[in-house]
């Protein structure tokens, strides 16, 4: 992989930091009047998911990571990896469960997630922000309820649990926001 | 009197932290100048007395939040008078643009040592190494006492007295004198008859009580050659019509250097520059 120099640093950019694959979040040029300058950059570990601090000379450089973002189909999971396909060239990859992580409340087949492949191997999968789950388990809705009456909780397909309005009733598909974890409204009908 | 000098010049600055943009000019290539001062000084020698300047100034790799490659300074000089007359002159400006009520004078070894803790100042390479370990956790390797000296600067000092107002940082390590004289503290310590003005912990300006000793300015520019070819940078060639002015006399003078985007920031309440640039950088 090609260097980066810190004035080449900006958000985004996925660098191999003490041998782990990162991606770039801020990068602070400091200098104080003459002398050396220093960049303070803020990394995320795409692996382990925390944010480091790091100061580094201007000048200095870091080893480009090998990590490409791409948009796959889950297709199963055979009880320890999780199969996404790429619809294009059908190749298939396996994500441990650490790879995918949370996202495993919201994985539903043949829907796209993206996934971050480090020297090719899923690292991260991220959801897309909203999805359509079906209600596998709920109490009865009451009669005349109504959006505003209150909520109640319901298991989905993928095991997790969600609040949802009285009136949605078991059976039904309901369409979530996966970044707060809520209820957005019925599933669209198609 | 107001003047006005070449942005593009034959040669380029030897400091090793400061890189010029170069042009190419048909068969030569010619360096856009990181602060008018080398031709400022050529006008003094020349007998122009007082002048100053309101111009851009270009610093290649350096952009950031305070920072523009292409930025505009303020510089003067004064002839009779030394940095710490000078800095008082700075002061009196930069209070009454920011209608700041005063300022603070340290002098770099007891501001280091009070934010540092005592004998900071002192500290050997190896000492000031695990110091900034101890505060900073991970730092760059293989700084040299300089390169600690200004990252302890930068993220300590610096942030320690964001909220001092206006704060003048005199006499600097005699490593770290740059253009200044050399002058001895009262303990016969040599120190450089620098300042630094310093606005909310942001660097605002940069003076000197100038060296007019061409051969020490030509061994400076020898000593900078050194380090730019140690750290792989391309070695520069030393303004002759600087260093032969200097020889026929700079009348004795301080001169400083001041941003005037960072005023105008400071002034607006902003903290990015863009905000008081046209186009900024990555606009331009």
């Amino acid at each position: 992989m090609a260097n980066f120099s810190t004035n080449e640093f900006k958000s985004g950019l996925k660098v191999m930091l003490d041998g782990e694959p990162c991606s770039i979040l801020e990068n602070e040029f400091v200098k104080p009047g003459k002398g050396q300058a220093f960049n303070r950059v803020k990394l995320r570990n795409l692996r382990s998911g925390r944010v480091w601090d790091r100061t580094f000379k201007s000048g200095d450089s870091l080893e480009g990571a090998d990590v490409l973002d791409v948009e796959l189909e889950y297709s199963y999971t055979d009880g320890e990896f999780f199969y996404f396909m790429d619809p294009v060239s059908y190749d298939q990859h396996a994500a441990s469960a650490d790879a995918v992580g949370d996202t495993q409340k919201w994985l539903r087949e043949q829907e796209k997630y993206e996934v971050t492949l480090y020297n090719g191997a899923p690292i991260t999968v991220s959801p897309p922000n909203f999805i359509e789950l079906e209600i596998t388990e709920t109490d009865p809705g009451l009669k005349g309820d109504t959006a505003q009456g209150g909520s109640k909780p319901a298991t989905l397909t993928t095991g997790a649990v969600v609040r949802v309005p009285l009136f949605i009733s078991q059976g039904e598909s309901i369409r979530i926001d996966t970044r707060t974890g809520e209820y957005v409204s019925r599933a669209s009908k198609n | 009197m107001e003047v006005e000098t070449p942005l593009l010049c034959r040669t380029g600055v030897s400091d090793p932290a400061l890189e010029n943009f170069v042009v190419p000019c048909g068969q030569e290539q010619r360096f856009l100048q990181t602060s008018p001062e080398y031709a400022m000084k050529r006008l003094l020698a020349a007998g122009s007395g007082d002048i100053f300047q309101i111009c851009k100034a270009f610093r290649q790799e350096e952009q950031g939040v305070r920072h523009n490659p292409e930025y505009t300074l303020l510089e003067w000089y004064r002839q009779g008078i030394d940095h710490y007359q000078l800095a008082r002159e700075v002061a009196e400006l930069v209070a009454a643009v920011l209608a700041r009520p005063g300022w603070q004078v340290w002098s770099w070894q007891t501001l280091f040592q009070e934010v540092m803790g005592a004998g900071a100042h002192c500290a050997s390479r190896d000492d000031l190494e695990e110091l900034a370990l101890s505060q900073l956790g991970e730092i760059p390797r293989g700084l040299d006492l300089d390169g600690l000296h200004d990252l302890l600067m930068s993220h300590c000092v610096e942030p320690a007295i964001s909220d001092w107002g206006i704060v003048f940082i005199v006499d600097y390590p005699a490593s770290q004198a740059a253009l200044a004289r050399q002058i001895l503290d009262e303990t016969g310590e040599p120190k450089g008859a620098r300042f630094e003005c310093y606005v909310d912990g942001i660097e605002l300006a940069n003076g000197y009580w100038e060296c007019g000793d061409a051969a020490e300015l030509r061994a400076r520019f020898a000593t900078d050659n050194r380090l730019r070819k140690a750290r792989g940078q391309s070695l520069r060639v030393a303004d002759e019509y600087l260093l032969e002015a200097l020889a026929a006399g700079l009348p004795s003078c301080s001169g400083v250097a001041l941003g005037v985007d960072r005023l105008l920031a400071l002034k607006a309440g902003v903290r990015d520059l863009d905000a008081v640039l046209s186009f900024a950088w990555s606009r331009s």
